[in-house]
């Protein structure tokens, strides 16, 4: 039990670790990497829950956040912004040194508020839930400190690693399964939504049109 | 009685002469590495008490301009750092003085150096000293803050301060997979490079004017000022090295109540551990590349995240256990 803790508890504090990385690295394919990273770190997390706590279906979540958030977003995003030629410099609101500030306050802010909040609880899934929401706030500050589409992206989906991994630490909620399924759907959702904000930011509109035009064989 | 508190006393001494002696050796093994590393013959082992030796026997330049406190700067450098060094338990924990090796006295001696090294700097008005030592006071504060969370981390960890407990903690306790510590770990690593003026937050080889930090600083001294001020940095890194050692491997140290016999399996572990911390250096060194000045910030920040992730989860685990 002991081991089993300490194991939980590393993969979340490396999944806060890959969090603040999102928001020090400067270029976009860092950033990339660095989300892959943690999504695989939140798989190894979810397949240890799983495994330890002998809750099987907890081996889907898992293996949805590897194959899909660990693999196959980060190349099509990879791939996206090769082929936009979007700069490769990611353009900030505040600087890193500030970014990295207010995300420690995060930190600090959601500790405080899970052992306001839930002083009863057991140790295991109190620490899990704290650094849980510690690393939704961090999705929430790269979308508010990053301005380019699919940076933001990115911090709406480390978002959603930290819910999915305070959803695993809460005992007793079998619907991980379809929630994880739902919001990963969201997320495909979203990595269309930057298709278009790049076309609109392009060529002033969405229409396809614009496309056609751009084709050399011009009527 | 009075046997016993002579061997100890012996033991002590032992340990000041064993790392004054050791520190050139480790510089020595890292460029060494380096060297190698870049396919070059490289210095001997022994290069760095040959330059001593050579320093000491020089005259010593003073400049017009230099105050007596440029002159007392090296000796007094030189004192604090070698007792820092000599604090840090290396082969074993129990030895006499160590009620006095707290890590707040530590990070206390060394900036008492450092703040000291500054103001010889500056001492004697060249625009080199000075840029030196407001880029080094800008490193020492974004650094220090971080060491300082460290230093709490691992006495929350073990509950002390001192490191002979923290040390003695980590042998008895059975190795368990600790984030905090890794973190710190990392944490501290960043500190010891920024410290010791390593790459990437400076180039201890260089004599490139826009580059250098602590080159700078020292560039008026000559002589046996310069022999003393480049011992404390080899010292420096020795106690960094130590310090590195005693807190997350100090395996083989020879525990509080232990006699000369595990003394000398302590001794051995922990200068294979030195070397091999040392050779470590070399790779990372050649491995990376040097920061840009105004980057730097941005890179001990990160120490600074690291040491602050640690005392939240190192604060966490605590809830959790109680």
């Amino acid at each position: 039990m002991k081991l089993a803790y300490e194991i939980s508890h590393l993969l979340a504090g490396v999944m806060l670790v890959a969090s603040f990385a999102l928001l020090y690295q400067q270029r976009i394919a860092a950033v990339l990497n660095a989300f892959a990273a943690q999504s695989i770190t939140l798989a190894l997390a979810v397949a240890w829950a799983a495994w330890s706590e002998d809750r099987p279906d907890l081996f889907i979540t898992a293996a949805i956040a590897l194959g899909l958030k660990g693999v196959l977003i980060p190349v099509a995003l990879h791939r996206t912004v090769t082929r936009l030629g979007v700069h490769r410099e990611v353009e900030k609101v505040v600087g890193v040194g500030m970014a990295l500030l207010v995300g420690l306050a995060l930190c600090g802010l959601s500790q405080a508020l899970v052992v306001k909040v839930a002083p009863a609880m057991a140790g295991l899934g109190r620490d899990e839930l704290a650094l849980a929401m510690a690393i939704v706030l961090l999705g929430f500050l790269m979308m508010i400190v990053r301005r380019n589409a699919v940076t933001q992206v990115v911090g709406f989906m480390s978002m959603e690693n930290g819910l999915i991994l305070a959803a695993t630490g809460a005992r007793g909620m079998p619907l991980v399964v379809e929630v994880s399924v739902a919001f990963s759907v969201l997320i495909a959702l979203f990595v269309f939504a930057v298709f278009v904000f790049r076309i609109r930011e392009r060529f002033d509109t969405i229409d396809i049109e614009a496309l056609d035009r751009m084709r050399g064989d011009r009527r | 009685m009075t046997a016993e508190v002579a061997v100890q006393f012996l033991a002590q001494g032992a340990q000041m002469a064993l790392v004054l002696l050791i520190a050139p050796l480790a510089v020595g093994v890292t460029r060494r590495v380096k060297a190698r590393l870049m396919r070059r013959q490289g210095a001997p082992l022994l290069q760095g008490y040959r330059d001593l030796a050579k320093l000491l026997r020089k005259e010593s330049v003073l400049a017009e301009s230099a105050s007596w406190l440029f002159r007392t700067a090296p000796y007094l450098i030189f004192a604090l750092t070698w007792v820092a060094a000599a604090l840090v338990p290396s082969f074993a924990s129990g030895l006499m003085f160590n009620w006095a090796a707290d890590v707040v006295a530590l990070v206390a001696l060394l900036g008492a150096a450092r703040a000291l090294l500054a103001l010889a700097g500056m001492d004697v008005g060249t625009s080199f000293g000075g840029i030196g030592s407001s880029r080094e006071m800008m490193i020492a504060t974004l650094a220090e803050p971080a060491m300082m969370l460290i230093v709490l981390t691992l006495a929350i960890a073990a509950g002390t301060t001192r490191l002979a407990g923290v040390a003695d903690f980590f042998i008895a306790e059975p190795l368990a997979v600790r984030v905090s510590l890794a973190l710190s770990l990392v944490a501290l690593v960043i500190v010891a490079l920024a410290e010791n003026a390593r790459i990437p937050v400076d180039n201890p080889m260089t004599h490139l004017e826009l580059t250098m930090v602590h080159e700078a600083m020292v560039l008026e001294y000559s002589g046996r000022h310069l022999a003393l001020i480049e011992a404390a940095s080899m010292l420096k890194l020795t106690l960094y090295l130590s310090l590195l050692i005693c807190l997350f491997a100090p395996f083989g140290m020879a525990p509080a109540a232990a006699g000369p016999g595990s003394w000398a399996v302590g001794l051995g572990a922990w200068t294979a551990k030195l070397l091999l911390g040392a050779a470590l250096l070399g790779v990372w060194e050649v491995s990376i590349a040097k920061m840009r000045v105004f980057r730097l910030p941005d890179f001990l920040g990160v120490a600074f995240v690291f040491a602050f992730i640690a005392i939240l989860l190192a604060y966490l685990s605590l809830g959790a256990a109680a």
